[in-house]
C-alpha cells in the first residue's frame, strides 16, 4: 500500500467513524419502561433545576466528612430509590415508638426513626425495649410532582369515613399539623389548625418539602435550616445541606414523569381493568385523578391515573404493626398509587417487595394481604377463576 | 501553569552541559538495563530515556491524548476530545550504585500536577539493594508497569484504576532484588510504607474503593494509622515460559487513635494480587493478565453498601498481524487485540435477604493498535460494558468507540 492510498484509507475510516459511532452505542429504553426522566414540557430554566435535584438526589453521596451520620440509614437519596424506583429490605427503614394520637413516646430515645447503620467509631440505635415498631419500604418516586397537586377538595371528596356508600371501605384523609417551615397551599383545607397531609406509609407528611427535608435527617443524618437537629446528639448543628440544594431536590421529586402504562390496549389489560374496578379494588386505588395550578405549567390541570386515592384505610389486623405516626390508627395505611408496579422489579433486584414492609413477594401475595376495609374486594378476587385472576395481575402489571 | 513552566525551567537548567566537574562515568544512561533481563517489577527503569552525554540526569516521558464517543442506554455526551495526561521522567546517577529516578505527571483534567514516583536506589548487591523515597507499591503488575504507550487500550484496566489504585505510591522504603539463572529469573520487592485511610469506605464513590485515598496528600507525611502499609511482591521469569507474580499488600487503614485517645477499632485491609504474562512463541500472541483480591475490615454497624470483599482483574490478547514498512515507517506494525474486564466492588449476601450484592461490572474491549515504532502507538477501542448496581437491578448498558495516541519522548 503506497503512502497516498494509506492517507485515503485512513481518512475514510476517520470519517466513518465519527459520522457513525453513535450507531454503535446502546439506544435508550422505552420511555415507559423505566421509571426515572422528566415530566415532558419543562423549560429550559425547569430542566436546568431538574438536573440540579437528579444530581444532588443520585449522585451526592455523603460521607462523615459532608455530614452523614453519625448515624444513619442511608448514605444517599438514590441509596433508596434506585431508578426512582421502590427500595428494598436493604434500604428498609425501621420507625418506632407511637402507637396512637397522643403522639411519639420515645422521641428522646431516638425515635421516630430507627438509625441501624453508623460511621466507624459510632454505635447504631436500637429499639428500646417497649416500643413498638414497623419496617418501611421505600416507594418510587415517581409522579409525586402530580400527586402533590391534587387538591384538598378532591381528596375529601373520596372519603366516605361512615361509609354512607355502603360498599365496606371508610377512607379519611391524614390531618396533621404543619411544621414551621412549611407554607400550606393557598386552597388548603383546614380543620382545627391541622391540613391534610397526603406522602409517607401513613400519610404524615404534608408535601414534597416536608418528606424531602425528614428524609435528609432522618434517613442520612443531614441536618437543615428546616431540620436544625442532629439526629445523634438532640443539638442543633449548622446546616449540611444548603436550602438551594433542598428545594432542587423537591424539584425533581415534583418534575419527575409519571410512570406509563404499558400495552394498555391489550385485551388481557383491558379486561384486567375492567374486573379490577368489578371487584372494587378501585374503591380505594382511584383509577384518575387530576392536578390543579401549577407554575410548572407541565405538571398544571393535568388527569393523571396513579390508583390511589391518598386516603387512610383500615387495613386490618394482619398489617397493624402496633407503630402509627400524625393521627392514623396503627392499622390505617394510606392507599399507595400503583402506577410504576410492574416496573417494581428493575429497582428491587429483580424480584417484588411489596406492602408497607415488603413482605409480599408477588402481586398475588399482596393482594392476600389485604384486610379490614379490603377484605371485600379480596375475597371477590378469590371467588375469580385462574384467567380472571389472571387478567389483574397481567393489568396490574403493566401499571 | 506557572508550576509546569517551573518544572521545564528546572528541568532545562539541571541538563544544561556546564558540569565540567562531574565524574564521566556519571554521564550514561543510568537505567540501562537488557530486555531480557527485566521483570514487571522493572516497569519503572524500562523506558526510554534521552541523555545527554555530559550531563548526569537523563529524561524521558510519555504523553495520552484521546478522542472518544461513548454512550449508556441512550445517553452520550457527544464527542470529547481528552488530554489525559502527559508524564516525565527524571533519572539520575549520583554514583556508580546510586541513582534516582522520578514521574512526575500532569493531569490537566484533575488541575493536577503530581509526583508518582521519586526514589533513590542503593545497590549493595545483586539480590540486596534499597530503595527510599516516593515509591510505587508493587501490587499487581500494572500498578508499576502503566505508561500509556505500552498499552493497546486507551483505558487502563478498571480493576486497575476504580478497584486496586492504579500509580498508587506512598513514601516509603524498602529492598529488592534479583537472581539469575540461565532462563530463569527471580525478583522480589518487599516495602514499609504510608499507605490508606477512612477514605475507603468513607467516600462519594458510595462503595468500598481503595483510589479514593490517592486524594489524600498527607499521606506523604503521616500514616493515619501510625504502622505501615506492607506490600511485597516476588515474580519468577522464565524466558521461554513467561512471568508470575504474587503480591500483596496489606496493613491497618484507619485513624484509630488521636492524640492519645482511641477512637475506633483498628481495621486492616489485605490485598492480593497475581499477574501473569508471556508471548506464545509460534503466533507472537502477547498474553497479559492480572487478578485481584481485596479483603477490608468493614465496620458491621456500617452499610453493606461498602463491601468487604472485592475481586476484579483483566485478560489483555494482543496478536501482531502485520509487521513491515507502511507509510515510509520501517517495521511499523498492526496489531489486534482483546481485552477482558470484570469487577465485583461488593462480594457477598445481603443479610436481610440472603441475595447475592451487585456491584459489579464487566466488559470486552477489542481493539487494533498501529505502532509506528516501539515507543508509540495510535489505537482504536470498542467497549461493551454492563455495569450492574448494588441491588442487582438491571445493568446499565455502555459501549462506544476510543481513538487514542500515545507515545515516549
Amino acid at each position: 500500500m503506497n503512502q497516498r492510498n494509506t492517507f485515503i484509507s485512513g481518512m475514510v475510516a476517520i470519517t466513518f467513524l465519527i459520522i457513525s459511532c453513535s450507531k454503535f452505542e446502546p439506544e435508550a429504553p422505552d420511555d415507559d419502561s423505566i421509571l426515572d426522566g422528566p415530566v415532558n414540557g419543562l423549560t429550559y430554566e425547569q430542566n436546568r433545576q431538574f438536573l440540579a435535584g437528579d444530581i444532588a438526589f443520585n449522585n451526592e453521596i455523603f460521607t462523615p466528612a459532608t455530614g452523614l451520620g453519625p448515624i444513619f440509614v442511608a448514605t444517599s437519596c438514590g441509596s433508596c430509590h434506585a431508578g426512582d424506583g421502590k427500595g428494598t429490605p436493604f434500604t428498609t427503614l425501621v420507625r418506632f415508638g407511637q402507637t396512637d394520637s397522643t403522639g411519639n413516646q420515645f422521641l428522646h430515645l431516638g425515635g421516630p426513626q430507627l438509625q441501624n447503620r453508623a460511621i466507624p467509631g459510632f454505635q447504631t440505635e436500637v429499639i428500646p425495649n417497649g416500643a413498638t415498631s414497623s419496617k418501611f419500604t421505600p416507594p418510587a418516586n415517581t409522579g409525586l410532582g402530580f400527586l402533590e397537586l391534587v387538591s384538598d377538595e378532591d381528596i375529601l371528596s373520596m372519603s366516605d369515613p361512615e361509609d354512607s356508600n355502603g360498599d365496606g371501605i371508610s377512607g379519611v384523609p391524614s390531618f396533621g399539623y404543619l411544621p414551621e417551615f412549611i407554607t400550606p397551599n393557598s386552597n388548603a383545607v383546614v380543620k382545627n389548625g391541622k391540613y391534610i397531609h397526603r406522602f409517607g406509609k401513613k400519610a404524615a407528611a404534608y408535601n414534597l418539602l416536608h418528606q424531602t427535608v425528614n428524609a435528609y435527617n432522618q434517613d442520612m443524618g443531614i441536618t437543615s435550616t428546616f431540620t436544625p437537629h442532629d439526629v445523634y446528639s438532640g443539638h442543633t448543628i449548622d446546616p449540611e445541606v444548603s436550602d438551594k440544594t433542598v428545594r432542587d431536590v423537591v424539584f425533581y421529586l415534583q418534575t419527575l414523569k409519571a410512570p406509563i402504562q404499558r400495552d394498555s390496549g391489550n385485551p388481557i389489560n383491558v379486561q384486567g381493568k375492567n374486573l379490577f374496578s368489578q371487584i372494587n379494588c378501585s374503591g380505594c386505588h382511584t383509577p384518575q385523578l387530576k392536578t390543579g395550578f401549577s407554575p410548572v405549567s407541565a405538571l398544571s390541570n393535568k388527569t393523571i391515573y396513579p390508583y390511589t386515592d391518598m386516603l387512610l384505610h383500615d387495613m386490618g389486623n394482619d398489617l397493624d404493626d402496633g407503630y402509627t405516626e400524625g393521627f392514623a390508627k396503627t392499622s390505617e395505611w394510606r392507599t399507595p398509587p400503583l402506577w410504576g408496579l410492574g416496573l417494581s422489579p428493575n429497582s428491587q433486584g429483580g424480584q417484588y417487595f411489596l406492602m408497607h414492609d415488603g413482605r409480599a413477594k408477588s402481586i398475588e401475595e399482596a393482594i392476600m394481604m389485604h384486610g379490614g376495609e379490603a377484605k371485600l374486594s379480596k375475597d371477590k378476587f378469590n371467588l375469580l377463576n385462574e384467567s380472571e385472576k389472571s387478567a389483574i395481575i397481567h393489568f396490574l402489571k403493566s401499571l | 501553569m506557572n508550576k509546569i513552566i517551573t518544572v521545564f525551567v528546572c528541568i532545562f537548567w539541571m541538563t544544561l552541559p556546564i558540569q565540567a566537574q562531574i565524574d564521566p562515568s556519571l554521564l550514561k544512561d543510568p537505567t540501562a538495563h537488557s530486555k531480557k533481563d527485566l521483570l514487571n517489577m522493572d516497569a519503572i527503569y524500562d523506558r526510554p530515556f534521552v541523555t545527554n552525554k555530559k550531563a548526569p540526569v537523563s529524561l524521558g516521558g510519555y504523553v495520552e491524548a484521546n478522542w472518544q464517543h461513548i454512550g449508556t442506554d441512550g445517553i452520550s455526551d457527544g464527542h470529547q476530545l481528552q488530554f489525559r495526561r502527559m508524564t516525565l521522567f527524571v533519572a539520575s546517577s549520583i554514583s556508580k550504585r546510586i541513582k534516582f529516578l522520578s514521574e512526575i505527571e500532569f493531569e490537566p483534567a484533575d488541575k493536577e500536577i503530581a509526583i508518582e514516583f521519586a526514589a533513590v536506589d542503593m545497590e549493595f548487591n545483586e539480590l540486596f539493594n534499597l530503595r527510599g523515597g516516593m515509591i510505587i507499591n508493587p501490587i499487581g503488575a500494572f500498578n508499576q508497569n502503566h505508561d500509556g504507550p505500552k498499552w493497546e487500550f486507551t483505558d487502563r484496566p478498571l480493576s486497575s484504576v476504580a478497584m486496586l489504585p492504579a500509580t498508587w505510591s506512598n513514601a516509603g522504603f524498602g529492598i529488592y532484588g534479583k537472581k539469575y539463572n540461565k532462563n530463569w529469573m527471580l525478583g522480589y520487592e518487599i516495602y514499609a510504607s504510608s499507605g490508606f485511610d477512612n477514605s475507603i469506605i468513607e467516600n462519594s464513590e458510595n462503595k468500598t474503593f481503595l483510589p479514593a485515598a490517592k486524594k489524600n496528600t498527607e499521606r506523604f507525611e503521616e500514616l493515619p494509622s501510625g504502622t505501615p502499609l506492607y506490600t511485597t511482591k516476588v515474580a519468577v521469569r522464565h524466558n521461554k515460559i513467561g512471568e508470575i507474580g504474587l503480591s500483596y499488600m496489606g496493613g491497618i487503614y484507619n485513624k484509630w487513635q488521636d492524640d492519645g485517645l482511641v477512637i475506633d477499632e483498628k481495621r486492616s485491609i489485605h490485598v492480593f494480587a497475581l499477574d501473569f504474562n508471556t508471548t506464545l512463541p509460534k503466533t507472537n500472541t502477547f498474553i497479559t493478565t492480572e487478578c485481584a483480591w481485596v479483603n477490608v475490615d468493614v465496620p458491621k454497624t456500617y452499610s453493606e453498601q461498602f463491601g468487604n470483599k472485592q475481586f476484579g482483574g483483566f485478560l489483555d490478547i494482543v496478536q501482531p498481524v502485520v509487521k513491515r514498512t507502511i507509510a515510509g515507517w520501517k517495521d511499523a506494525v498492526i496489531n489486534i487485540a482483546v481485552r477482558f474486564e470484570y469487577v465485583d466492588w461488593n462480594k457477598g449476601q445481603f443479610i436481610d435477604t440472603g441475595s447475592n450484592i451487585g456491584d459489579h461490572l464487566w466488559s470486552i474491549m477489542p481493539a487494533v493498535s498501529f505502532r509506528p515504532n516501539s515507543q508509540s502507538v495510535l489505537r482504536l477501542n470498542y467497549r461493551i460494558q454492563k455495569q450492574t448496581d448494588v441491588l442487582g437491578n438491571p445493568p446499565s448498558n455502555t459501549a462506544g468507540f476510543n481513538f487514542g495516541l500515545s507515545t515516549y519522548f
